[in-house]
């Protein structure tokens, strides 16, 4: 398990470095001159020249590439307008709480999405299944933020019950988390439901049964252990949507994530922290999967001797 | 006779009219009405503000209200199918042709190509498809364009796996391997027997993604980085509405039911043709 960590874990800075140069190219191709700029609207073209010469950006591009890299390794992130500085620190100040965010969607989507799923399983063609199925097609289908707009319109403006904005404990986080959470439940529920399906007509269950378990049994006992592998592939594979998601609903929300930072960073051009930001997604996303992996080994024992 | 009577029965209900496929391609078909008639079925100008009706809800006059500035939201709803069905449409276009090149080249030659391609692709794949719309949007600039091209560059790394997967398989098929010894061309292989081979998961895949494009199109609408006011744009008009959401819940509630409605559409249609061309797959 730890040769596989570390094999994994030494992959991230090749894929980051992959994923630098990608942004780099992109963002020097941004019209508009990067001095002017970050010297401000009144600064003189002796003060411009001057920030031009501060910053590099009079140094060729393959140089201002080189020092972009080397400063990343040691966690200097270059020149953020925003912040007058290295934004790392508050890119990093505010990552816990898009994490705290990704974390209860994930929650919750196991709390609803398997025993939804279940549920319609076993009532397959019935009432609770046509209910259950219909609500997977809603949900698929309706945006996340227009979905915290409208909790945003009934649990704390019509019910008075959750905060509508901010970080203020957490209520705060139960709308975000809802709206986030939406599409993932939906994907887990249809899912499930469709292994469970299967596997109820596979011979193990035939035997449970057989040797007098009741149905109920047999699904808790046996059947369940076999959903939580595709539930965790599910999970893995939108482990982009979480994090591009949390994006949107943060700001929705005014959650102070790092997504909301992000649109910050967009709405003032700042490029460094917007490459920062989008950096840390990656690198977020990358443990997430890796993390995905090990959870896998541990439900999936036939993974951990292949 | 009864024999007869049972096949026939029998492949009628495998023959079962595709519910999805119906349903979506009548939405679609709705959507595309709207989108090229709009202007004539409106009952108002979408811009045309009146000031008596500002905020006003449904009635008889406007059916779904007005907003706040006291222009029809019905109006706006159905001139604002344009943006989104185009901005859709035109990225899931362009990232097929992406997507397809791309992964076509990868599959089909290998070696070195396939390695650079594949390579770049993952590293693609590992930034959200959202932030890197966000990313780019922020430097093609926010408008139809701009969305157009930062949702096409979204699409574009995970389309090309797909082909690339679908590719490799048909590669190794003996009628590739005949097509090679008969001396025909990399060109007209790829062309006439290797990618209308590959159609079918690709047509599904389009369609699938055209659903997603609405709603990264709305959201970065939302978030101002899409198409700007005044235009009605649905994800726009529900950016605007945002203030609206306690005094005027009608604002928010029109444009967010046609967003839903469209993605359905392209869902179910996408569903649909998986059923009736790729059963397989269905799980």
């Amino acid at each position: 398990m730890f040769g596989f960590l570390a094999r994994r874990f030494a992959t991230i800075p090749f894929v980051v470095l992959g994923v630098v140069t990608i942004l780099f190219i992109i963002f020097k191709s941004v019209p508009g001159d990067e001095a002017t700029f970050v010297a401000g609207a009144t600064a003189t073209q002796a003060e411009i020249e001057a920030v031009r010469v501060q910053l590099g950006l009079d140094r060729p591009l393959i140089e201002q590439y080189l020092r972009h890299v080397s400063g990343l390794a040691v966690g200097d992130f270059g020149y953020s307008t925003t912040f007058r500085g290295n934004p790392l620190p508050h890119i990093l100040n505010r990552l816990p709480a898009t994490l705290a965010l990704a974390a209860a969607a994930i929650g919750l989507t196991i709390l609803i999405g398997i025993p939804a799923g279940v549920v319609a399983a076993a009532y397959r063609n019935r009432l609770p299944d046509y209910v259950i199925s219909l609500s997977v097609v809603g949900l698929l289908a309706v945006p996340n933020f227009w979905l915290g707009m409208l909790l945003i319109a009934w649990l704390s403006v019509d019910l008075g019950l959750l905060p509508s904005f901010g970080a203020s404990g957490p209520a705060s986080l139960v709308i975000p988390t809802l709206a986030l959470a939406a599409r993932l439940i939906a994907l887990v529920a249809r899912m499930t439901r469709g292994v469970v399906i299967e596997e109820l007509r596979k011979d193990y269950v035939r035997t449970a049964r057989a040797k007098g378990l009741s149905q109920g049994l047999a699904l808790r006992r046996h059947v369940l252990r076999n959903v939580m592998i595709p539930t965790v592939t599910v999970i893995g594979l939108q482990a982009g949507y979480l994090l591009g998601g949390s994006v949107v609903i943060e700001r929705l929300c005014a959650w102070p994530g790092i997504g909301d930072l992000l649109l910050t960073a967009v709405s003032v051009r700042d490029y460094t922290l917007v490459q920062g930001i989008v950096l840390i997604f990656v690198v977020s996303f990358l443990v997430i999967n890796i993390a995905v992996e090990v959870i896998y080994r541990f439900v999936n024992p036939r993974l951990r001797y292949a | 006779m009864r024999e007869a009577a049972v096949t026939r029965r029998r492949r009628r209900a495998g023959r079962r009219i595709n519910l999805f496929l119906w349903l979506g391609g009548i939405l679609l078909t709705a959507f595309a009405v709207l989108a090229v008639f709009g202007a004539y079925i409106a009952p108002y100008d979408p811009n045309a503000q009146d000031l008596f009706a500002m905020l006003e809800p449904p009635s008889a006059a406007h059916l779904l209200g007005a907003d706040n500035v006291g222009r029809d939201i019905l109006s706006r709803i159905i001139v604002g199918a344009r943006f989104t069905l185009s901005i859709a449409l035109a990225s899931v276009f362009f990232a097929g042709i992406g997507g397809i090149a791309l992964g076509a080249i990868a599959g089909y030659f290998g070696g070195w190509i396939d390695r650079i391609l594949t390579g770049v692709i993952d590293l693609l794949l590992t930034v959200p498809n959202i932030v890197l719309a966000i990313a780019i949007a922020s430097v093609a600039g926010a408008s139809a364009t701009g969305l157009t091209i930062a949702i096409t560059a979204s699409f574009i790394p995970p389309l090309a796996r797909l082909v690339r997967g679908r590719v490799i398989e048909l590669v190794q098929e003996d009628f590739i391997a005949a097509a090679i010894t008969v001396g025909m061309g990399h060109t007209r292989i790829l062309l006439r027997h290797i990618l209308p081979n590959a159609a079918t998961v690709i047509i599904i895949e389009l369609s699938l993604n055209a659903g997603q494009a609405v709603l990264i199109g709305s959201a970065l609408g939302f978030l101002g980085l899409g198409v700007q006011p005044p235009a009605p744009e649905w994800g726009t008009m529900l950016g605007a509405s945002r203030e609206y959401l306690t005094v005027a819940p009608h604002l928010v509630i029109a444009p967010g039911v046609a967003i839903s409605l469209l993605v359905l559409a392209f869902n179910a249609f996408g569903d649909g043709l998986r059923d009736v061309f790729d059963p397989a797959s269905n799980s």
